[in-house]
């Protein structure tokens, strides 16, 4: 009873004033006191300058006709069409370039990483090289290299360079023939999801058989049997409703088909050599990472250099891998409106012009910066559910 | 919380940047010594840096005349080249005092962005410009359906080519730059088959092509493109200054006033010529609008007048060599025409 009022009394002994915990919750509301009068006496000002330089503001304006034509759309778009879903298409290709930027990267990123720690002299160097030369140099004259320096100097349309299967590359791009389903190619991709959830049914008895018995079952080779195969069967069996649409010479361009252009290409090139190179070296320093001892332990085992790596080293590794890996995937998103110096419609340079065909500049810098935090965030919330599946797993 | 507090910081510096402009542009103006501005990156003819790095054109030498009626000293004018997407804000957000940069005067840029243009200093029209060397046969812009067309973005040019593409059922494939020595590039490499822009542009365009006499400007014109500079709203005085500038240059071309004769004019018996240039006595006219009595000697004394400025920018005087037509003044079947100075 005693020790309990000796307790009690604690708190209150001294000044109010030196209690810790009053003072760390005052000076916390004072901090979001002043940060909420910040804020709101900006908005104010913005809103009373506007006002007074007769500048429309609001958000209605994305409502309105765009008017002007945009060179590549994943989804329907004419200049009848309004500005917000001008924002949209430009929005839909900053995530295209990314997505695809992103995987690209990744997979050079790792052979090069892997391939700087190889035992072979050559692959060794050639590695290294690629590393520094595209570390060290910006990422808008990567765009222009590849714009410029590759692209530009192609042929014209007319003297186009044919490639296998119709294709063809030119200074405005790369064309290659566009598939055209006919009547009852459903069948096709309805045998495409069975072959891909047989595939991995079969892949889990063998992982189950495996940890039971110890035998081992051809995965590999039956998945891929199972995925091609059965879409093959379907195509056949539905009268092979697949033709393909060629590109063809027209008076100005090539027409048909499916046309890549080469801001697109460019781009696309650049941000995924660029970000590989990072992300080599974050291979590397993941492998490097993974104790000797554990490479011993698996040779040992006596399981051979690519057993060890795929099933020792990078599992480990990964760990160490993934989140610099989020940075970079981050950095290559936001890089992707570097679009706007070779004419990508991406985000940026298409807000950029509803910002300027209307004028309303804070709202149009507001919405991309929303735009691309939310990208970001999402990238970033994917790759920590990533993480937390190849966390180490405590008992 | 997070992201609305960097949107709203970013949404602070447009605020404070046109706070900072709230005072009397003449005034700042004044403060500082010199006018700010806003040219284009570089059209030959319009605004361009030339061998020595001084700005050249009809927009850089109408700064010079604001200048010379302000200070009377054509030299006070410090130039910012600006893209076409971010001229608008330039003005808006007071980093440039006159937005005179081949920019077409539309009623939207004169409500919702905030602007008031002062006139027009060159009516133009949007023109088509092809390779003919690699395109024989090509004769008018209506066969031109499936090209590719290079356009510079957030202009005038770019909404009319959508609509002219779409009012004749033809398709096209815009290739679009924000700067315009981007889309000139991309147009000589052979990126698109076509250039748009205001026909006066693509003369000036052409010469600096590799191979400018390979390159024809097709005979349609799509559009009216009245060109002319612009300044904020909400400062009539300077507004007024700017505008009268403008038809004092009509004006001394009119009276055949020039920057060789303007001192002998000085003297002149003609009560007109007396009250334009400032001679008449206990005169009000110059201050009245804020600046000195002399104005307009001193504008003509350093750009000469409006005939003099247009035929060394880009008429005879000059390698674009584009007849005055429809800018020729009113007394010459043109449209040019200034309410009386009095």
């Amino acid at each position: 009873m005693a020790s309990q009022e000796i307790l009690r009394e604690e708190p209150s002994r001294g000044s109010f004033v030196n209690d810790p915990k009053v003072r760390s919750l005052f000076f916390q509301a004072v901090v979001v006191v002043l940060l909420v009068a910040g804020v709101w006496w900006i908005a104010q000002n913005v809103i009373a300058n506007l006002t007074r330089l007769h500048i429309a503001s609001g958000f209605g304006f994305l409502k309105g006709r765009a008017g002007f034509d945009i060179s590549e759309s994943a989804i329907a778009y004419s200049s009848d069409s309004t500005y917000g879903r001008a924002i949209l298409v430009g929005f839909i290709n900053t995530v295209i370039v990314a997505v695809v930027g992103i995987i690209t990267a990744t997979i050079i990123g790792f052979i090069v990483g892997i391939g700087r720690l190889s035992q072979n002299w050559l692959i060794r160097k050639i590695c290294t090289v690629y590393v520094e030369v595209f570390r060290n140099i910006p990422p808008l004259l990567v765009i222009f290299f590849w714009y410029s320096g590759v692209l530009a100097v192609l042929p014209p349309p007319r003297d186009s360079i044919n490639l296998p299967f119709g294709s063809f590359l030119n200074q405005r791009g790369f064309y290659f023939p566009s598939a055209v389903w006919g009547d009852g190619s459903w069948l096709i991709f309805v045998a495409l999801l069975v072959g891909i959830a047989m595939a991995w049914f079969v892949a889990r008895k063998a992982h189950q058989r495996q940890m039971a018995t110890g035998q081992q079952f051809p995965v590999f080779w039956t998945s891929a049997a199972l995925i091609v195969g059965l879409p093959l069967l379907a195509y056949a069996l539905s009268g092979f409703p697949l033709s393909f649409d060629y590109p063809k010479q027209s008076t100005f361009n090539l027409t048909g088909g499916f046309q890549v252009s080469p801001e697109f290409l460019s781009l696309y090139l650049a941000l995924s050599c660029y970000t590989a190179a990072f992300i080599a070296e974050i291979v590397r320093a993941g492998i490097r990472g993974v104790s000797k001892g554990q490479t011993e332990a698996a040779a040992a085992l006596g399981l051979r250099s690519g057993s060890i790596l795929r099933l020792v080293v990078v599992p480990q590794a990964m760990r160490i891998v993934i989140p610099p890996l989020t940075s970079q995937y981050l950095n290559l998103t936001k890089n992707s409106s570097l679009a706007i110096a070779i004419g990508y419609p991406d985000l940026t340079a298409t807000a950029g012009t509803v910002l300027n065909q209307t004028g309303q500049a804070v709202e149009g810098v507001l919405i991309m910066m929303a735009v691309y935090l939310i990208l970001s965030l999402v990238t970033s919330a994917v790759m920590n559910v990533v993480n937390a599946r190849m966390a180490l797993v405590e008992r | 919380m997070k992201h609305i507090a960097i949107g709203i910081l970013g949404a602070a510096t447009l605020g404070v940047m046109a706070s900072a402009a709230s005072a009397s542009t003449l005034d700042d103006v004044k403060a500082k010594g010199f006018i700010q501005c806003g040219v284009s990156t570089g059209l030959a003819g319009f605004s361009a840096p030339d061998d020595k790095g001084d700005w050249q054109g009809i927009d850089a030498d109408f700064c010079r005349a604001v200048a010379a009626a302000v200070f009377g000293d054509g030299s006070k004018v410090k130039f910012t080249p600006l893209s076409a997407k971010e001229r608008f804000t330039a003005l808006q957000s007071g980093e440039i005092d006159i937005l005179s940069r081949n920019t077409t005067w539309t009623i939207n840029r004169d409500t919702a962005l905030g602007l008031n243009f002062i006139g027009v200093t060159y009516y133009d029209g949007q023109g088509f410009m092809i390779n003919a060397k690699k395109l024989p046969g090509v004769n008018s812009a209506l066969q031109l359906s499936g090209a590719a067309v290079c356009v510079q973005s957030g202009t005038t040019t770019e909404l009319n080519l959508a609509d002219y593409f779409k009012s004749n059922k033809m398709e096209y494939n815009p290739v679009v730059f924000e700067k315009l020595d981007e889309v000139n590039a991309a147009y000589d490499a052979g990126r698109c088959d076509v250039y748009t822009t205001d026909q006066s542009g693509l003369y000036g365009i052409r010469l600096t092509l590799a191979a400018p006499a390979d390159h024809v400007v097709l005979p349609e014109i799509i559009s009216k493109e009245p060109l002319g500079p612009a300044v904020r709203q909400g400062d009539d005085q300077w507004y007024h200054i700017v505008k009268w500038t403008y038809f004092a240059l009509l004006q001394a071309e009119e009276l055949g006033i020039t920057k060789a004769n303007v001192e002998e004019m000085k003297a002149s018996d003609n009560p007109e010529i007396k009250r334009v240039l400032g001679q008449e006595a206990e005169t009000k006219i110059g201050t009245d609008l804020g600046v000195s009595n002399d104005w307009v000697v001193n504008i003509v004394k350093t750009v000469g007048n409006y005939g003099e400025l247009f035929e060394r920018n880009v008429g005879s005087g000059s390698p674009l060599k584009i007849a005055r037509g429809i800018n020729a003044l009113w007394t010459k079947g043109g449209l040019q025409y200034a309410p009386p100075i009095r």
